[in-house]
């Protein structure tokens, strides 16, 4: 599922065109029959994609909230991709992320 | 004496003892005093002191040397350990523990029990190797730590035979990791006898546990001994700097380090908890770490870029994810780069887990990187490590506020840009909303005088080309506003504006705008585009003139002609010309002003003349009307206008018109469209059925009028002049495209009259009727 959000998230950026000034790519609603989770997306200057998968029954997770926490996401990104020693595409292992991560998902559950 | 053989322990402990008591640094004589309160703290019976003094030779030399020390305190640990005295016991005796020694009551010896203690502990192999920094800071402080060093230093003593090497973890262990690390650091440590197995202190007797537990303690804080971490690590002399800075201060402090009592974890642990920061990096160390940072930054106050640190701590061989981790505490400020201070925090960091420590979550509060610049501008390009980044780290800023938003300053390429965007504002230009401000001025007043003058302004902008519309739209509204005295001059700073604004050329002249001010001399106007000190001149040029017919000429910038007047627009524009032509030759007042105020010099004069001589204006501008082309009109129309202006009358004109023709060609387009203008609102004037018009060429007139008491007073300065000129090209620009329309609008006149005589020819005939 998550491949093809990322199938989706690929086809919006090629849509945008003209300059990814929006960071904010809200794709909601890759609502599956089955699964019913949102899969939002968000894309970064880089061309580095978040890919936050909520699930449905969390009611109110505002538009706002969301964002906020993809700003949150590409924020910690960045520290980790600061670290000399990180080397990218490597999988993320900095404690101070993942507690930023965990942290965040707790304040949303 | 029998030859005394010590394990390595033994060894490096006795050797601390008796740095502890060789107060004189002889290095050879331990002194008594110092001995027998060591030998005091080994809560031996006195006679049994006396009796390893004896034993030992002392007694014999009156001194304790080394060896007698060695001695002396091997028989302590035989006698604590309750074998007895013998001289054949030094040797005998396997597995002697080492000898433990109460921590002395008194402030030194506690102090430096603590202090050995925690270099003990500290420094497992405390050899000259870089202490480890926050237990060493602490021993090395000497001050504040000795206590704590001290329990410390019994956990340490703990382990007799084996340096404790990792505080933290490995309890047991760390004996045997001390004298590991003892060994290890072979390479250039100077050994520091950390003599295992010594006398043992317990600090305050309390832990004597036994070897291992006081190990346990350690682990909470100090840093292992960085030993061979340094060794290791630095491959490089520093090291040895290092060495030799540790063994120089440790010595003194920690003589008596190696006497590792037996310090229990509760120590150890209160010790760790008392001390307050067991990340402090002491003074040597920081030395140290500084000296290394000249070697990969020379500027303390520049930045080593992520790559060369990775180089650099990659050396110390931690994996990459404890030196990630470490990078994560250190780079405070996100920036991909470590200043001298984070470096040195690092730095620490790496030696603490080189030394077996573990790295804190957070960075410790000692490590903190002080603020150097709360700038936040973070302008280091982010670069997952390798990228070269030598170059931002220098530039970035030594952002150093703990608080700092990473995504602010590690924000790669994005924030940069936008931070360093300072947005440049361009020049203000008070011109533009002046000049709204002027032209909505005019158009109230215009408004109220009448509609005509205000059309001129309105239909001229539309009609005229950019430029000339502009200048003609500013100077109309400055001839406008300068009716209403300041507001004009308001008209004046918005002409400059705006024409500058516009590509137009004129930007002079916009300056010049007639800043008809106030009917009296206007005091010079701010004007807002100093370009346009020729408003300055045209304030003057309208003082003069005195702003009579001010408020119709300003009505009347040299703008659109009046085009909504057409069926007026035409006739008066061709009066206008011709007026203005006349006007021009009227001026001949100030002929060298007029260049610079033509357009208004005409326009006021061209009011002024237009209100007095409509007709003989109309045969004028007839005349003149041919002259006034383009170009030409310009200038004629500049020059007829300053010519009305500056007499306003008409007589002058023409022989005003003349010469200000010829000052004229100097401001080529702007006055012609004005007094085109002002033709045209002659030609209204003329007008039968318009007395708007009358008016409104009363306004030019006035506007006129002004001008030409501006160019009088211009000529003073050089740059009022060259302002004045170039106003007047603004005018000139403006009036020609007056001009222009002026033309259209004679022609439509023309057409129509034709047709209303072709009319009349045909109704004549009835009339007769």
């Amino acid at each position: 599922m998550v491949h093809t959000s990322l199938d989706v998230v690929d086809e919006k950026i090629s849509a945008m065109g003209k300059a990814l000034v929006d960071q904010r790519e809200l794709y909601l609603g890759l609502l599956y029959p089955t699964e019913d989770y949102k899969v939002y997306g968000y894309v970064t200057n880089s061309k580095v994609k978040f890919v936050m998968v909520v699930d449905s029954s969390n009611t109110a997770l505002r538009d706002n909230e969301i964002r906020s926490m993809f700003r949150k996401l590409h924020n910690s990104y960045t520290d980790v991709m600061c670290n000399p020693f990180y080397n990218p595409g490597d999988r993320i292992q900095s404690r101070a992320f993942d507690s930023m991560v965990t942290s965040m998902m707790i304040q949303v559950c | 004496m029998e030859g005394l053989t010590l394990s390595d322990a033994e060894q490096k402990y006795y050797s601390d003892l008796f740095s502890y008591c060789d107060i004189e640094s002889t290095k050879k004589v331990a002194a008594n005093g110092r001995v027998l309160e060591l030998f005091r703290a080994a809560q031996l019976p006195n006679d049994v002191v006396l009796q390893i003094m004896e034993l030992c030779g002392a007694t014999r030399l009156g001194y304790f040397g080394r060896s007698q020390f060695y001695i002396a305190l091997k028989l302590v640990a035989v006698a604590q350990s309750g074998f007895p005295l013998r001289v054949e016991s030094i040797n005998t005796v396997k597995d002697l523990p080492l000898p433990r020694f109460v921590a002395s009551k008194n402030e030194q010896e506690s102090r430096h029990a603590a202090s050995y203690s925690s270099d003990s502990e500290n420094q497992g192999s405390y050899s000259g190797v870089i202490p480890p920094p926050p237990g060493r800071g602490q021993v090395k402080k000497g001050s504040v730590s000795h206590d704590t060093v001290q329990p410390r230093t019994s956990a340490d003593q703990q382990e007799p035979a084996s340096p404790v090497v990792s505080p933290q973890q490995s309890p047991p262990t760390s004996p045997h990791t001390w004298r590991k690390h003892s060994r290890h650091p072979s390479g250039g440590n100077s050994e520091r006898p950390l003599a295992g197995p010594g006398p043992f202190w317990s600090p305050f007797g309390e832990a004597q546990s036994g070897s291992s537990a006081g190990d346990a303690v350690w682990s909470g804080h100090s840093p292992p001994p960085p030993q061979e971490t340094w060794v290791s690590f630095a491959d490089t002399p520093p090291t040895s700097t290092l060495l030799t800075m540790h063994p120089a201060s440790v010595q003194d402090q920690t003589t008596v380090r190696t006497v590792a009592s037996a310090t229990t974890a509760n120590e150890i642990r209160r010790q760790s908890s008392s001390y307050d920061d067991p990340w402090k990096i002491t003074d040597e160390q920081r030395q140290y770490y500084v000296n290394q940072f000249k070697t990969i930054q020379p500027d303390l106050n520049g930045f080593i870029p992520g790559s060369a640190a990775k180089e650099f701590f990659t050396k110390s061989k931690l994996p990459i994810l404890e030196l990630s981790h470490i990078w994560e505490l250190s780079d405070f400020d996100k920036d991909g780069a470590l200043t001298l201070d984070e470096f040195c925090a690092a730095f620490h960091l790496v030696v603490a887990r080189k030394n077996g420590y573990d790295l804190p979550e957070k960075l410790p509060e000692s490590l903190m990187p002080k603020l150097i610049d709360l700038e936040d501008s973070a302008d280091v390009g982010d670069q997952p490590g390798e990228v070269g980044y030598s170059g931002s780290p220098a530039e970035a800023p030594p952002s150093k506020s703990p608080s700092m938003p990473s995504l602010n300053q590690t924000w790669p390429e994005l924030n940069q840009s936008s931070e360093d965007t300072a947005i440049v504002h361009p020049v203000p230009i008070r011109m533009t909303p002046s000049k709204i401000h002027m032209q909505e001025m005019e158009l109230k007043r215009t408004g109220s005088d009448h509609t005509n003058p205000t059309s001129p302004l309105l239909v001229k902008p539309s009609d005229l080309s950019e430029e000339s519309k502009i200048n003609s739209s500013v100077k109309f509204a400055s001839g406008n506003t300068v009716a209403d005295g300041y507001s004009s001059s308001d008209s004046f700073t918005s002409d400059p504006e705006q024409i500058g604004n516009n590509v137009t050329h004129q930007r002079s002249h916009s300056g010049t705008s007639p800043d008809n001010t106030a009917p009296p001399p206007p005091p010079p106007r701010p004007q807002p585009s100093h370009s346009r000190s020729s408003s300055l001149d045209m304030n003057r040029t309208f003082a003069v003139t005195t702003g009579q017919q001010q408020a119709g000429v300003v009505a009347h910038p040299p703008a659109v002609p009046p085009r909504p007047q057409p069926s007026q627009a035409p006739g008066p524009v061709v009066h206008r010309p011709v007026d203005a032509d006349g006007l021009i030759t009227h001026t001949s007042t100030s002929p060298q002003q007029i260049p610079e105020q033509p357009n208004f010099a005409d326009f006021s004069q061209f009011e002024v003349f237009a209100a007095s001589n409509v007709n003989e204006e109309q045969d004028d501008e007839a005349e003149k009307h041919p002259d006034i082309l383009p170009v030409e009109k310009a200038s004629d129309s500049a020059s007829s206008l300053r010519v009305a202006k500056t007499d306003s009358k008409i007589e002058e004109k023409t022989a005003a018109s003349v010469p200000a023709n010829v000052s004229k060609g100097t401001t080529p387009l702007a006055p012609p469209p004005k007094p085109v203008r002002r033709r045209l609102k002659s030609e209204d004037e003329l007008r039968p059925e318009v007395d708007e018009h009358t008016q409104k060429t009363g306004v030019l007139a006035a506007v006129l009028a002004s001008q030409p008491s501006i160019p009088r007073s211009v000529g003073k300065d050089k740059k009022a002049i060259q302002a004045s000129i170039r106003r007047n090209k603004e005018t000139n620009t403006v009036l020609a495209r007056l001009n222009s329309e002026l033309q259209q609008q004679l022609k439509d006149v023309l057409e129509e009259r034709i047709s209303l005589e072709v009319q009349l020819e045909q109704l004549r005939p009835f009339s007769h009727l």
